[in-house]
């Protein structure tokens, strides 16, 4: 199983078990990790995911692509660490990645 | 009565009626919420359904807005597949179908649309399919083979995903558009064509200024006739002319309905204490001046989290510029406001790269963008169109300036 921590703006942190081929954001909505909202259902239109990912991570994943980049600009503190999590899916190459979440998605 | 022994009802599952029950929680009302839906499933997502859901791609496990847990945890009462039949304003009473009564201190309405009707010859043909739930596109997916032939009536956003994923799949398809473009109503023509352009590409067959009058069985197959005598061979038809509003069951109760449920703008209808959110609803534009029906995952998550801030005590009004999405091939268009009444379209971009923006400005402010391709475009018209700013159409047209330094911020 794939263990994904996230850590909320106030340090909590909870590891869920994720699925892959499943999105960061999906595997935080159906394991009711809050601080996500994915309002758009992944169709990375609305800029609702934003993660920052730990710094280790970061090239682990797979390259941003132009369109993610471009909705990311427009996230609160959005940053070099930052990806959309609607766009980064599960695979046994990311078994115990940490992500952070904002205080808001909006 | 303490708020926490008050019990909210939430009639509809869609996507407004699954985000009023999250944000009631998440304002803090701690007493009984009751979502009651009519679709056996849980509320899930609707966009998938005309694009990766009708192509296969997806589960429909991965459909659901919140996993059944959530409901569990957040101690919400589901009643599925039930209808509500009647509801008594003044007695805070509403009749489900089997004749039971439930009780309520606050209601939120969000009873959505469903597909409009064609009204033609052979309307009531098997062979007709609408796409709107997830058992619309059960039974139309066992039919998309390859080399079968599919007629799509109406050259909207379903039309034109359904066409896409449908050519994709090697069906043979055609889309009978009564306006003169496909999108008429939403888009300038350039766009229109881009979209006529891309899909014709694609091996779709568009035709519009065509009126469909007729489909006339033959045999398992059928044919969908036009006013000009044309006529369309199918084995699959899907009809995507429009949406109508579920008003019926707010306007049996005399709550004040007009092309929707009315609402102010904190989602209150004309009934105290009854609110109504998404697809249903006819609701004020601040940013536009005038009262809307929006049918957009958007409206239905704003207006629910506005609806259930109002009944917690903590209202805020609903303003919000309106945006949607649309999925076709490998083509995200994003657009942000509504176009009504533009004279003057800036294209930023070219439409050749398949990557370009169409601006609709109206006295020199921006109204409205159709972005194909171009995220930051969208973004940044949002707040350009929120602001009313005047706008100057040399820079905006200026593809060397970066889309970012066009919003203010």
């Amino acid at each position: 199983m794939t263990k994904i921590t996230y850590v909320d703006h106030n340090g909590a942190s909870r590891t869920v078990d994720g699925i892959d081929g499943e999105s960061l954001m999906e595997t935080a909505v159906s394991n009711l990790v809050p601080g996500i909202d994915g309002d758009c259902g992944g169709a990375c239109a609305c800029a609702t995911c934003h993660v920052h990912v730990e710094a280790d991570w970061l090239d682990k994943l797979p390259p941003i692509e132009p369109t993610e980049k471009s909705m990311l600009e427009f996230c609160e503190g959005a940053d070099e660490t930052s990806r959309l999590g609607c766009q980064i899916k599960i695979g046994p190459a990311l078994d115990g990645i940490v992500v952070s979440t904002p205080v808001a998605q909006h | 009565m303490t708020p926490n022994e008050q019990t909210v009802l939430v009639v509809g599952g869609g996507q407004a009626g699954g985000q009023a029950v999250t944000s009631l929680r998440s304002n803090g009302f701690d007493g009984r919420i009751i979502l009651i839906g009519a679709d056996s499933m849980l509320p899930y997502h609707r966009p998938p359904l005309s694009k990766a859901f009708l192509a296969g791609c997806l589960p429909v496990e991965r459909l659901f807005l919140r996993p059944p847990a959530f409901y569990e945890k957040a101690r919400v009462d589901v009643m599925l597949g039930v209808c509500v039949t009647g509801m008594d304003a003044s007695q805070r009473r509403v009749t489900l179908g089997d004749g039971r009564e439930l009780e309520f201190d606050r209601l939120v309405l969000a009873t959505g649309g469903r597909p409009r009707p064609l009204s033609c010859a052979g309307a009531d043909s098997p062979i007709l399919h609408y796409l709107r739930t997830v058992a619309d596109v059960e039974g139309i997916r066992a039919k998309l083979r390859p080399g079968a032939r599919l007629v799509l009536i109406g050259g909207g956003y379903i039309g034109l995903e359904i066409a896409a994923v449908a050519a994709k799949l090697g069906l043979l398809v055609t889309v009978v558009e009564a306006e003169p473009t496909v999108l008429a109503r939403v888009t300038c023509p350039d766009v229109a064509q881009f979209f006529e352009a891309e899909h014709r590409r694609a091996g779709v067959t568009i035709r519009c200024a065509a009126t469909v009058t007729g489909i006339e069985q033959v045999g398992s197959a059928a044919r969908v006739l036009t006013a000009d005598g044309e006529s369309f061979g199918a084995d699959l038809v899907i009809a995507g002319i429009g949406l109508l509003p579920n008003v019926e069951l707010a306007s049996a109760a005399g709550v004040t309905c007009d092309n929707g449920i009315a609402v102010d703008e904190f989602c209150q209808t004309s009934e105290p204490g009854i609110y109504a959110a998404g697809d249903c609803t006819q609701h004020p534009s601040e940013v536009y001046g005038c009262r809307l029906r929006l049918e957009s995952v958007h409206n239905a998550i704003e207006q629910a989290k506005t609806a259930a801030a109002a009944i917690c005590g903590s209202a805020k009004p609903y303003r919000q510029v309106p945006w949607f999405w649309s999925d076709q091939y490998d083509l995200k268009l994003q657009t942000a406001g509504l176009n009504r009444g533009y004279d003057q379209v800036v294209i930023r971009g070219d439409p050749d790269n398949r990557s370009f923006a169409a601006f609709y400005l109206r006295d020199g402010r921006m109204l409205a963008v159709d972005a194909i391709n171009r995220p930051v475009e969208f973004m940044a018209a949002k707040s350009l169109i929120a602001e009313r700013a005047v706008i100057d159409v040399e820079r905006l047209a200026d593809d060397r300036i970066p889309a970012q330094a066009l919003a203010s911020r």
